[in-house]
């Protein structure tokens, strides 16, 4: 596949595995997806879905860890980010792609400086000064919003709360102008209202940046007012794919169906009784033989249980990996 | 159950429901020491400061905030886990905050808890048995065969199969731990639960089962829950009345739909604007007021009013200077801030660049008050 304009991301069949005492955990299971430049998407799915497994894959982090196997293709600008060397990869992790984490407490090393955390990538990717680096780091924590900037650069992350923290990995994210920005969970650690700062601070320097996100959470409520498309993630797998708008309107996933459904929201009236999900999400070491859903899915028939639905595109033009997502366009409802 | 529970129930905790448990001035501070051998206190954490509530039998009080503002510290010190510095906790009229040894046991079988992190919660070497009789041992409300039918009968009302009894923590997930958690703090009969953010540390697709067994449990027992989270639109689903705290002290408090509804305090109106819905379209039509700056430290409250400096209503001299008291604003909906009358409360809306300001027109400042 060449290079192509409205393409930043391509991700062919990605698979990634870890082997443990249990068995192969079948973490991410043959993803496929785009992301096109400046691009906002929402990768939504509960915990142990593999939506920061594919985050690290995408980032290179995987191929460090002894136990995983990793196949497929992750094409980064027309590049096959899974078959380069790593001195390549190391080029563009943290320089064109970069990533902020959950836990601005834990993903900052408290050893070091803000001036050392935010000037590290400058200097190693830019090649800058240590000055300039300095100067372009004071910048840098102006911009997402730090105040007294210059006097603050030589304080420790100890020094700052969770929500400033969160702007410092921002800052250090975003300083060698990427084109991607992988955001995991970047709010979770954080208070409402410190929350609503945090986004808002994305969305505007994306567009700013002309930077493509990919938000990683668990939130619906998080990526509904941020992105422009959803990725739905469940046992590893895409169960479905839309514009934000057309997907919480009408999802074409029973999984997507319940996950809205069990979440009080503050726009509604409220009910008696909230609607579940019923059973578990399935142990990635032991899935169902068929699709992973079916145990815990209202409309699953025979055939569920016997083959591994694909991505598919659907009528409404959008994907989804239901047998029977036409029952649903057509407007089956969940039993309560 | 007996007719009294059953009473209870049918009225819900309504309007007038009677008060099972009052707090008075309730203040936790913890001290910062310092020195090695001669310790020294040298400073506070004022992680209460000051709450008073009351809680009615049967019903269901909400109790948000964000972190650190002092919510969990509330709900273990109304059970005496952490000791108040000052105030009351009054129990069915009795005050707890003095009781020693047997006599503070003895109270605590009305009165349970359910943790946050199912995982922490439960003892890792003990069986399901073992954790969820161990209150009827201690409390000494069942012999041996006693406990064993109990145990079998508290499984099965939380949803688990009773044969698991003999299993581990560890052989269960966190949805399935934290109904082995309601089921030990069932275990004694308690009318009153404290559950300390229950759902937080659970999957969004397990969530909504555990809100809807606590409900259930709730009609079945007729329980008083606090509950205690920082998610406001789970509050709003299980709460009859909602209280906000923030840094130490309650803001505001009212019934569940008017406090939704038509918040008065400034900071309640931040934090309802800045909870993200799962609707697209709602987003879109919304703009959510961002407060600048961060909750302040509780080692060192601001004066006055905890919330002026982040306060788009707030006035100089006034604000900063004198604590707000809880007042009764109007029936049954009560605030703590100088600038709400039973007339006209501060209307806050997303300004420039999103910064909360005060509506235009919306509210006038009271008389004799300059604008800052």
């Amino acid at each position: 596949m060449g290079v192509d304009a409205n393409t930043l991301l391509r991700l062919t069949d990605l698979t990634v595995d870890f082997a443990s005492h249990e068995g192969i955990v079948h973490a991410v299971d043959k993803v496929s997806f785009s992301v096109a430049p400046g691009e906002l998407v929402g990768l939504v799915g509960e915990s142990g879905c593999g939506k920061s497994v594919t985050a690290n894959a995408i980032l290179g982090l995987t191929r460090m860890v002894n136990n995983a196997t990793i196949s497929g293709t992750i094409e980064f600008l027309g590049r096959d980010l899974v078959a380069m060397p790593e001195s390549e990869v190391r080029d563009i992790r943290g320089k064109d792609i970069s990533m902020i984490f959950q836990d601005p407490v834990t993903s900052l090393n408290p050893v070091l400086s803000i001036e050392r955390l935010v000037t590290e990538g400058l200097e190693v990717h830019l090649a800058l000064s240590h000055a300039d680096a300095v100067k372009r780091s004071i910048e840098l924590l102006q911009l997402v919003g730090i105040p007294k900037a210059a006097g603050r650069i030589k304080d420790y992350p100890h020094q700052f709360s969770g929500g400033m923290r969160q702007r410092v990995m921002i800052a250090i994210a975003l300083s060698c102008n990427p084109k991607l920005l992988l955001a995991d969970e970047p709010t979770t650690a954080l208070d409402v209202t410190i929350q609503a700062q945090i986004l808002r601070l994305m969305k505007q320097l994306s567009h700013e940046y002309h930077a493509a996100v990919i938000v990683i959470t668990h939130d619906l409520g998080v990526v509904a007012g941020m992105c422009e498309r959803i990725l739905v993630m469940y046992a590893g797998r895409i169960a479905e794919s839309g514009s934000a708008k057309a997907l919480f309107g009408h999802p074409h996933h029973p999984y997507t169906i319940g996950l809205l459904r069990s979440v009080p929201r503050l726009n509604e009236p409220r009910r008696d009784n909230l609607q579940t999900i019923a059973g578990l999400p399935p142990d990635l070491a032991h899935l169902p033989p068929g699709c992973s859903f079916a145990p815990r899915c209202w409309l699953a028939t025979e055939e569920c249980w016997q083959q591994v639905p694909q991505l598919l595109p659907t009528d409404t033009g959008r994907l989804s990996a239901c047998l029977h997502a036409d029952k649903l366009i057509a407007g089956a409802e969940m039993p309560a | 159950m007996n007719s009294h529970r059953r009473q209870v129930i049918e009225r819900g905790g309504g309007e007038d429901g009677e008060t099972l448990v009052t707090i008075e001035d309730l203040r936790v501070h913890f001290p910062i020491t310092s020195g090695i051998v001669f310790q020294h206190k040298i400073g506070a954490v004022y992680a209460v400061d000051g709450v008073d509530l009351k809680i009615r039998r049967g019903e269901t009080l909400g109790l948000v905030g964000e972190s650190g503002c002092g919510k969990s510290t509330t709900g273990r010190a109304i059970l005496q886990l952490i000791r108040p510095t000052t105030g009351r906790v009054l129990y069915e009229g009795g005050d707890l905050a003095h009781l020693k040894g047997g006599a503070l046991r003895r109270q605590r079988r009305h009165m349970q808890m359910i943790f946050q992190d199912p995982y922490a919660s439960l003892n890792g070497r003990m069986t399901i048995s073992d954790i969820v009789s161990e209150p009827l041992l201690v409390h000494k409300l069942a012999d041996r065969a006693g406990r064993k039918v109990r145990v079998r009968e508290l499984l099965e009302t939380v949803g688990l199969n009773p044969n698991t009894l003999n299993r581990y923590p560890h052989e269960f997930s966190g949805g399935q731990r934290q109904r082995i958690g309601i089921a030990r703090a069932l275990a004694v009969e308690p009318n009153f639960i404290v559950c300390d953010e229950p759902i937080s540390a659970l999957d969004v697709s397990i969530r909504a089962q555990i809100i809807n067994l606590l409900q259930q449990l709730q009609r079945e027992f007729g329980l008083t829950y606090l509950f205690i989270a920082h998610d406001l639109s789970v509050v709003r689903h299980i709460s009859d009345r909602v209280a906000v705290m923030y840094l130490g002290r309650i803001v505001e408090l009212a019934e569940n739909a008017v406090l939704y509804e038509q918040p008065m305090h400034p900071y309640t109106q931040a934090l309802l604007s800045a909870v993200p819905i799962p609707d697209p379209v709602a987003e879109e039509n919304r703009r959510p007021v961002v407060l600048s700056g961060d909750v302040p430290s509780p080692v060192e409250p601001p004066s006055g009013c905890h919330f002026h400096g982040r306060c788009p209503a707030a006035r100089e001299g006034l604000c900063d200077v004198e604590d707000p008291k809880l007042k009764e604003v109007r029936h049954g909906h009560w605030a703590a801030c100088h600038l709400i009358t039973a007339d006209d409360y501060p209307h806050i809306r997303a300004g420039e660049d999103d910064l909360a300001v005060v509506a235009d027109g919306g509210w006038q400042p009271a008389e004799g008050g300059e604008t800052a």
